[in-house]
Formats: structure tokens, sequence, C-alpha cells
């Protein structure tokens, strides 16, 4: 919403400065967005051409001498090809920054001429972009004199960021009301209408709509005949163009003027163009009109129009059409003043995409006791600036407005803002914005204004009371504290999110935050697309469905780092991912990617590792490293967790593995990637990668005590046995582990894989499995007898559960 | 007695030729050992007389002594020179690089820092943290929060839709943390004191919005709080989160349909230095939040008398105040997973935000 200065001391009498008027607007919560001062005008005057003579050296150029009303005649060098001599126009001296060409003047001497100063164009003053000549003004403009002062170009322009509750401040006419109930001056009463009525309208309106009355709540309707519309005043097209609206003719500048001035959006038909009277009718569908902005509309009848017998004429309360639009040759105006429903109103300027002052303000909500009064302003306007004879005004629909009676105890202001504010004052403020008050004390009847259909209830009486008697004065109050040491706040899951990622980004990568949208074809690679999860207005059509694994995102990142030349890259995130619409189908997913050599140990050869195979490509371990030290941080129990083969289809099914605990709790997959996901997604290279379900990790249990179990040293020294198995290929090192393990629980302590062989020697289809067993004896330190025993045992056991023999 | 002299001289001088452990133990063993020469002469004290086990046994001792200390002194001698013989052989170039720690390596990115920061200080005034399904009704996202039906503020919005399922409804993605507002009342009884960090949508891109970005709500229910609390509340954060003695803040009357009264924030700062916001000092003021007392009707829809419990809420871009604290120039490069981005505005794992060792390092 913007405005001028002198605009605002129509409506409000006040001695403040333009710089206090700012800081209240702001304080009262009309925020203040920009103000133009207009200062860069300031240094140009009138001044008179005395002479205008050829320059000697040039023939496009003349020599001026300029009075500028003050001291001799100076010499300037024009180039307009309307300088002459009797000319009055804008002076600039030398020293002044002219916005135009950008340029602070200096004494210049053009082609051996010394010039003193500028005579200047609209479009070197930047008013318009007029650059004909130089400024002609009238004979009698007063020499010596502020251009600006003269021109009306002194007016400082203030624009406030309003507020989508405030239709009341769409006009000067709020803003100063509630400057003056803030007690910066006091609201001027606007003069009364005094005109002569003569004569019907003869145009009748007819609303219809069926039962859907509160499309159109009223209508009012009046003729003037005998206009003369040419060009408005000048106060008025200085103040239009202040706020950035083109002057078009008076007729319509008057409804322009009364937009901004009272907020009350009008209309007006020219007479001779409409045929027979007007219907108010939703559209119908496909109707077209073609509107004041010259673009032709198909309609809807979710559209409601104002139409003649020849058709449509006007987008209610939105836009007028082109048809019956208000020219030079107009002489009867048939002017509008409606009421729109503001829901109907958002949803027809949102379809049709018209962003007009009339919408803003009717979506909002337009004061309906001023339809009437707002039509006789707009008359007498009319009548000063056009001359005519108006005619009685013909009302169609309105049923008059009741107000809405808020009871309020006036210690809602304290009990919500923490303000004392006593109840005189209370009502004081609420009266001076319009609002009735009836009964006195602690509790008061309040009745809420027409134009002001934002306050319902008693909350909105204390934000008016609070902004007006001033936020500032409510001093910031410590919250009672709880009264002790703040226990764990964060949830399980909370804990665990914030471990996996630091236990990640611990291991060397690096946490990234990618979409949570990724395009249909790769939402459909991991297991999603669903209909249900497809956005219906995607920003972009790579963007258009919600992840179902953190995955593609992740592997499309890394390739894009790889197509920079970072092709080495560990990175991970700890988000959500989508199974479903719901708050559960929500997951909580670690996941993570490694690309090209980007190990634990570190990208790339070094010196140090060229022996042990360094700047070897990532593959299925690192990624399964990755995920158990996420379920590690993250506290699960590692003895119960099991690793089965394989992995869902987007994995390489021979290099990949499930996570689970139990049978039916999947705690995460990892793996390297199947070659056909890898070229549906464009992305190439060494990767592997894992996700880990954080969510789906059972609670700990809870513990009776925080006192840890007594440790338990054996005294007996442990000793360490190898193995070596020879077993079909097929079979799982883990069923050997887990076969030497069970051979005695109490004894073995430990079993590890330390070398994995496959050769000639062993014959097709098999490899050999060294283990070593650690033995902790606990009694007693065994015999030899004792040992062999526990060999035997671990043998056997090997050899049954998985047919491997003792390599010789 | 010569016979001894002359046997001394000659082990002392076998002693000095002896070069390495080796010989010098062949040396004692051929002196000293079972079969040795000296261990030969003691042998023969036992017939000897006790006159001349004075005189020639004295002398074979002292002979045995003398050569064994000899024997002893080289012997520690030719150790120490083969210690620092291995050492010197075992010396490497220590200029060759190691690899860094990968601890050194990794990062944290800056929103999930953020909210580590925000949580300390907010634990600390007795808050938890509250979170909320990205994919929300549109009950939840706005007619709970009191957005009328059809009303322009929920246009403003932008919102991402999906398809209408059966009966017509269309979830939508969340366009504000506050529908974890209504969730928590919903599930919790007064006293509340909640944050709620996570994901947002809007349909916006440039360089200060993303079609994803985070926003952090705070929610305050009881029987007493109010606009007196909430501004102290506001400006403990705004001073523990930025790090600084003073933070002057401007609340403006404003608009959101779920308070009333509702504030704008602005924060006074020093904005001369370019994209370096400084907060504490300068003459600029900042939009930083939005606040206000929790509106009646989302009171009720949480299952709250607004005539008994009342409280504020309020919230504001974690991106931004990210932004706007490690000078971040341009929210898009967020969420590109840039490692470059990544590696120099991430923070290490190690540096945990806590307010027994300051918020940053």
């Amino acid at each position: 919403m913007k405005f001028t200065l002198s605009w605002l001391k129509d409506h409000l009498e006040t001695d403040a400065t333009l710089e206090q008027i700012c800081e209240r607007l702001t304080a009262i919560g009309l925020e203040v967005e920009d103000v133009d001062d207009r200062a860069a005008y300031l240094p140009f005057v009138i001044a008179k051409v005395i002479s205008a003579d050829k320059h000697p050296q040039a023939d496009k150029l003349k020599v001026l001498m300029v009075d500028t009303g003050s001291g001799a005649p100076v010499q300037v060098v024009c180039g307009a090809p309307n300088a002459r001599a009797g000319l009055v126009g804008a002076f600039a001296a030398p020293g002044t920054y002219v916005p135009g060409i950008d340029v602070t003047l200096s004494v210049g001497n053009i082609r051996g001429v010394e010039s003193h100063g500028m005579m200047c164009s609209e479009k070197e003053m930047q008013i318009s972009d007029s650059h004909d000549g130089i400024i002609d003004l009238p004979e009698d403009a007063p020499v010596g004199t502020s251009f600006a002062a003269y021109a009306g170009l002194d007016d400082p322009m203030i624009e406030i960021n309003l507020t989508p509750n405030r239709p009341d401040c769409t006009s000067v006419h709020g803003i100063a009301r509630d400057l003056a109930a803030s007690g910066l001056g006091t609201l001027k009463t606007p003069v009364a209408p005094s005109f002569k009525v003569a004569g019907e309208t003869m145009t009748k309106v007819r609303l219809d709509l069926g039962e859907d009355t509160h499309l159109c709540p009223g209508f009012a309707l009046r003729l003037v005949r005998g206009v003369r519309n040419g060009p408005s005043p000048k106060w008025m097209q200085q103040r239009l163009l202040a706020i950035g609206l083109r002057p078009i003719n008076a007729l319509v500048d008057v409804t322009n003027y009364m937009t901004f001035d009272q907020g009350r959006p009008l209309h007006v038909f020219d007479a001779a163009k409409v045929t027979g009277n007007l219907t108010v009718r939703r559209a119908k569908e496909g109707e077209k009109v073609l509107a004041l902005d010259t673009r032709e509309y198909a309609l809807s009848p979710a559209n409601v129009i104002i139409a003649d017998e020849d058709g449509i004429e006007s987008i209610g309360g939105i836009m007028g059409g082109e048809h019956s639009g208000c020219d030079g040759n107009t002489t009867d105006v048939l002017i509008e003043s409606a009421l729109w429903d503001p829901m109907n109103i958002a949803k027809t300027g949102r379809t049709l995409g018209i962003i007009s002052d009339a919408r803003y303000r009717f979506e909002r909500g337009v004061d309906p006791e001023y339809m009437v009064p707002g039509l006789e302003r707009a008359t007498q306007l009319i009548v000063d600036i056009c001359g005519g004879v108006p005619a009685k005004t013909d009302v169609v629909g309105y049923a008059g407005y009741t107000p809405k009676v808020v009871h309020f105890p006036v210690s809602e202001v304290k009990r919500l803002t923490g303000l004392e504010v006593g109840s005189d004052e209370a009502v004081s403020i609420l009266k001076g914005l319009g609002f009735g008050v009836e009964g006195s004390g602690e509790r008061v009847s309040v009745s809420v204004p027409s134009w002001r259909p934002d306050v319902d209830g008693k909350a909105d009486l204390v934000e008016e009371v609070m902004r007006i008697h001033g936020v500032d004065n409510i001093k910031p109050e410590p919250i009672e504290s709880l009264g002790s040491v703040n226990g764990k706040i964060l949830t399980t899951l909370q804990i665990r999110t914030r471990l996996a990622k630091r236990a990640l980004a611990a291991r060397g990568m690096l946490e990234a935050v990618t979409w949570s949208f990724i395009a249909k074809a790769q939402a459909e690679l991991f297991g999603g697309g669903a209909p249900s999860l497809s956005l219906a207005n995607p920003i972009a059509a790579d963007m258009s469905d919600m992840r179902p694994s953190l995955l593609p995102g992740l592997l499309t990142a890394g390739q894009r780092n790889a197509d920079k030349g970072f092709g080495d890259v560990a990175i991970f995130e700890v988000s959500g991912t989508y199974e479903n619409d719901t708050p559960s189908g929500q997951r909580r997913v670690a996941g993570g990617i490694r690309r090209g050599t980007a190990s634990l140990a570190g990208a790339g050869r070094s010196w140090s590792n060229a022996a042990k195979g360094g700047g070897k490509p990532v593959d299925v371990f690192d990624a399964k490293a990755d995920a158990i030290a996420v379920l590690e941080a993250c506290g699960v129990p590692m003895g119960n967790v099991q690793f089965e083969a394989g992995g869902p289809s987007w994995y390489h099914p021979g290099r990949s593995g499930t996570i689970k605990l139990g049978p039916k709790i999947v705690l995460g997959t990892f793996g390297e990637f199947h070659p056909k996901v890898l070229e549906a997604l464009d992305v190439s290279g060494a990767l592997s990668g894992f996700e880990v379900y954080v969510d789906a990790m059972p609670e700990p249990k809870k513990k009776a005590t925080r006192t840890k179990p007594a440790l338990e040293l054996s005294p007996f020294q442990a000793v360490k046995r190898d193995f070596a198995f020879v077993v079909d290929k097929t079979v799982e090192a883990g069923a050997i582990l887990k076969a030497a393990s069970s051979a005695d629980r109490k004894l073995v302590a430990g079993v590890n894989v330390f070398d994995v062989f496959e050769g000639a020697s062993l014959g097709e289809g098999k490899k050999s499995v060294a283990i070593e067993v650690v033995i902790q004896p606990a009694e007693r330190t065994l015999t030899d007898e004792d040992f062999e025993a526990l060999t035997g045992k671990i043998i056997a056991n090997v050899t049954k559960s998985t047919g491997g023999v003792l390599r010789a | 007695m010569s016979d001894l002299q002359a046997l001394k001289e000659k082990l002392l001088t076998e002693v000095t030729g002896a070069d390495d452990e080796a010989a010098i133990e062949a040396v004692r063993v051929n002196a000293l050992g079972k079969k040795g020469s000296i261990s030969e002469l003691l042998k023969t004290l036992g017939t000897m007389s006790p006159e001349e086990r004075q005189t020639r046994g004295a002398a074979i001792n002292a002979l045995k002594t003398d050569v064994f200390d000899a024997i002893t002194a080289r012997k520690s001698a030719l150790k120490d020179a083969a210690i620092a013989q291995r050492l010197a052989r075992e010396t490497v170039d220590i200029s060759l690089p190691v690899r860094s720690s990968p601890a050194e390596r990794g990062r944290i990115h800056p929103i999930s820092q953020i909210i580590d920061e925000i949580t300390a200080i907010f634990a600390d005034m007795g808050f938890s943290i509250a979170e909320g399904p990205d994919i929300e009704t549109d009950y939840y996202n706005f007619t709970a929060l009191n957005f009328p039906e059809g009303h322009p503020a929920r246009e403003m919005h932008d919102t991402f839709f999906f398809n209408p399922d059966e009966n017509g409804e269309r979830k939508v993605l969340r366009t504000h943390t506050s529908p974890v507002q209504v969730r928590t009342m919903e599930a919790q009884k007064p006293p509340i004191r909640i944050i709620i960090p996570g994901k947002t949508y809007r349909q916006d891109s440039d360089a200060t919005h993303s079609p994803m970005f985070h926003q952090v709500e705070g929610l305050v229910v009881d029987t007493k709080s109010n606009v007196a609390n909430m501004r102290w509340i506001l400006e403990e954060f705004c001073k523990a989160f930025f790090e600084v003695d003073d933070v002057t803040m401007r609340f403006r009357p404003s608009f959101f349909p779920f308070t009333e009264p509702s504030f704008e924030v602005d924060i006074q700062c020093d904005r001369s230095s370019g994209p370096i916001v400084k907060f504490g000092e300068g003459t600029d003021w900042m939009e930083i939040l939005g606040c206000g007392m929790v509106h009646p009707n989302v009171l009720r829809a949480g299952g709250l008398d607004p005539d008994v419990y009342q409280g504020f809420a309020w919230g504001m871009g974690l991106d931004r105040i990210a932004m706007l604290k490690y000078g971040m120039p341009d929210l898009r490069n967020f969420f590109d997973a840039d490692v470059r981005w990544m590696s120099h505005y991430g923070f290490r794992p190690l540096d945990m935000p806590t307010l027994f060792g300051g918020l940053s390092a």
C-alpha cells in the first residue's frame, strides 16, 4: 500500500515529521517498507532562458543565458531542440546530482564555451521517459523557486507492507485513523457531499445468483448525465503517479483515487455502451470477456460477472470490461459501488491470474457500510471535475451491517501481554479506532466497526490495545524456572539420529541434505513412486515424488561431484524417507555412499598403504562397516544381529546384504549397486552404499541400575589356535564362525577369519577359510587332553554344519 | 707368578680384540667357562698348601676378578655399539606424510549443527524437542492453525499438494513446522515447552528461497506465559545463539492466523560490511522471526480452553539463521551436496555444541 505525505495529511491533522510518522506506522503494525523523501529533486530550480544563441563551434548546440532567480544570469551550453529565449524550465547548478544520467554536474567546457549548469529534460530528472527536449513550463512559473514544489514532486512517498488482516488500511483514510488513535494527530472529518440529484438511474440491476446471495451482498449504481471526461486535475494525477498508477481520464482516475483514498474500489461504465439492464450472475462455462488490461479471459460458473443484454461488461470486483469502459467521448456514466464475497474474489483472481487493486481489497474485505457513502463521495468528485447531473442511486441486495459484539474483560490485556493498561485508556484506544464501547470498568461490551472484519474475539481486542498503547512498553520478563536440573530431553530416536550423524562424520564422511522429492523414475527404481506420494504441483519434473530411499539422491550427488572432478566422495544423510503418506510411513534412515577410493582410511593412493593395496576402489565391505558403525553407535546389541546375503533389487545381488534382528526386524541393507540401476541413474564409478533404519532399532532395555556388572578376569592365560577349513565356495564364512563358536560357549572367547584363499590346489569350487580361535580357560589351566578334545569338537562342529574339511 | 701375569696380559689383549658380542662371549668361555684357562687354575687351589694358597691363590682370584671386569665392561660397550648401530639402521624419513584422521575429514551439515546449538540453548530453559511428519493433512497444516478455507493467507504459503485421495482430500507437504503445535497439544497436557526443528516446503526458489527449507518453531503453553515472557525468551535465545553479550530487538505488531496478538521481530545489527552481519551493534534492522500469543482457536483445536490456558509460539528459518551466523551466501547450496561446500561450511564431528563448552569453536 502506497501513499504520499500530503495525501495522508488530507485525512490527518498533524505536526509530526515524516520520520515520526514512519516510526509510528511501523510501531503500530503498519510496517514501513519504503520511504522516498524526494530529496533528490530539491536542488532543481525554475529558471528562465533570457537569450539563446548559436554555439560558435557546433551547429546543434546553443549557448543560453539563464536567469536562475538569484545573482547574475549564468551561461549554459544546451543541445535541446526546444531551447529558446523565453523558455521557463528546470535548472540544475554545478554540484547537482542528475539522477537520469547518473552524473554530478561540474562547470564544463563544451567546445570552447563554458557551461555553468544544465537545463533538464524529464528523463534526466527521472520523472518520465520523455526526452524530446528540456522541460517547458508555463511562462508564469515562478523563477528561482523549487521546481519539485511547483511540479508537486516534493511530496514524500511512503509504502507500507500491509498484513492481509487489515483491509481497513488499504486506504489512506484507514491509515490516518490508526495514526490518530495512536495520538499522532487528529482524524479529519470528510466534507459532506453537496450536489443536486435529478432523475432516475434508468439502468437497473438484477442479482441473479439464486441461493448464493453472499456472492454479491450489495450493489449500488448511479447514473451521472452530461459529464465532460478529460484529463483529471494535476493534484490527482500527481498522487496517482506518485504511487505508480498511470492517469487515464478523469472518470477512471476518480475510481482509482477512491480505491486508495477510501479503500473503496468502484467501476465506471460508459452508459452509452451498456445495452439494457445489468445482471449480476455466474459466468457461463467458456464465456469470454475482453478486460480493461486488454487481455481476453475465458470464464466459468465459479466467476461472478456483470452483464448487460449483449454479454459480460465486467468481472465483478476484479476488473471491468474493455467494451463499456469510459473514454474521452463518454457523456453519461454509470458508477458502480458493490460488495463481493472475499473468498470467491480470491479464487476467481487466482484462477484467472489477475492481480488488481480491486481484487486486493475485495479479497480482504471491503467496508459494507461505506458502499453507498463511497458512491456519494465518488459522485462528488466526478461532479466537481467533470460536471454533470447525478441521478438517484439504486441499491439492491444490501441487508445492512449488524456489528459483532465482544464481551471484553480489560484484564485480558494484562493476562496475555503483561502490560498494565488502565480500563479508561483501553476504552479510549478502542473508541479511537472506531469501536463502540458499552459499559465501564473492568468488563465492557465492544462492538466491532464495519471496516474491521478481522476482529472476532478478546485476543483481537488485546492486540488493538497493545499495539496502540505501544509494544515497546512490554518489558521482558523471565519465564518461570521449572525448578530443577533438566533431565534428558531427547527421545531415543532423536539421540540415535544425532549419534548416527556424528558416528558417520567421524568415519570421514560428509553430511549432505538432499531433496525429499526426486524424479518419479528414480523413486520407482528404489521401490517408490506410489500415486499417493506424487506431488500434484511439483516445482520441477525431476522433483515430483517423495523419496523411498536416501540412496538415489546421494548417488546422483556423488556423480555431480565426480563430474566436477571430485570422484572420491564419501557422503551420508540421516533423514526421512517415505513409505506412505501417513505419519508412520515417514521413516528415519541413515544412509551413505562411498565412491571411487574414498575408504575409511582415506581416498586416493598413499605411500604408506601402497603395499596393502592402497587406492583400492570401495566395495561392499566398506558399506558394511559403515552400517555396523551406525548400529553400534546407536547401541544396538550386535550379538543378536544377523547378516543375510542379498538385498533389495537396487543392489548387486551377489555383493549386498541385509541386516536383521530376529526374523522380522530389518535394520538395514548394504552393498554395491546393480549395474542397471546405476545406468538408469546415469551414474558410474566404484560405488557402495548402505541404509540403516534408525526407527527400526528396538528401544534399549530399561536398566534397573546404572551400576555396571562386576568385571570378571580369568587368572588363566588365553590361548590362540589356528584352523584352516576347505569348504565349498558357496559356504558362508559366517557359518564356519558360528560353528566354531558354538563348539564350547564357555571356552571359545572369540573367532575371527584371518585368511580366505581360492586356488587350483584346493579343487574346483572350493575355498579355504582360515580362522583363529581364542580359547579362554575359566576354571583351570587346560591340559593337552583338554585342548585335543576342544579342537576335535571345533573341527567336528564345522564339518557337521558346513561340510568343511580341516586343510592338511 | 709370571705365568699368571702372562695369562692376564694374553686374556686382556683378547678382550680388547673382541669386536662383537659373539667374540667377547668366546673370550669369556675360554677364560671363565667350565674348561676356561682361569677356571682350570682355580681348580688347582684345592691341591695347594695353606701358604701357597695365600699367595698364589690370592693372585689367581685377583686375575679372575680383573679379567671378569674387563669382559663385562667390553660386553657392555659392545652392546651399546650394537644398539646404536641398529637405531641408525632403523632411522626413517619422518617428513613422509600420514593420512589425516577420518574424524578430521568428516563433516556435520550446518543444519544439523544449528539444531544442536538450538537444542543446547532451549534444553537449558526446560524445553524438549518435538517432531512431526513432512506429509501433513490440510487440517493440521491450515485449518487447526486458524487458516480459514480460502483465506488469502493460505495462498501466501505456495503449498505443495498431493493428488486427492478417494475422499477428495489432498495431503500437503507442510509449509511450516506449526502443525506440530496442535499435534503436541493433542498428545500432551500443559505445561508445554517444546521446540520443533524440521523440514518445510514451499513452491519457491531463488537465492533466499528454496522449495525445501528448515524451520524451528517454539511453543510454550501453561496458565500464565505472556508476551513479556516471550520477549525474554527470544532475547535470551538471540544472545546465546549469536554469542553476543547484548542484542536489541524490535517487536512489531503483525499478523499470522495462528497467533493473536502477532509480531514480527527485527534484530538490530550492522550490515555495513557487506555480507557479514554483526549483531549486538550497528543501526540496521533485520527481520529474524515471527511470533505471538497462541490464537484461541489454535488452543481449542489442541483441546485446550483458551480462558484457562495461554501461551506463545514463534518460528524462524533455520537455514536463514545459519546463513546469518556462519555467512553462507546462497540457500540453494545447502541442498547441493557439493563436497567442497560441505567441507568448508560443515562442522567437525567432535565439535559438539554445548553450553558448558560454548556453542561454536
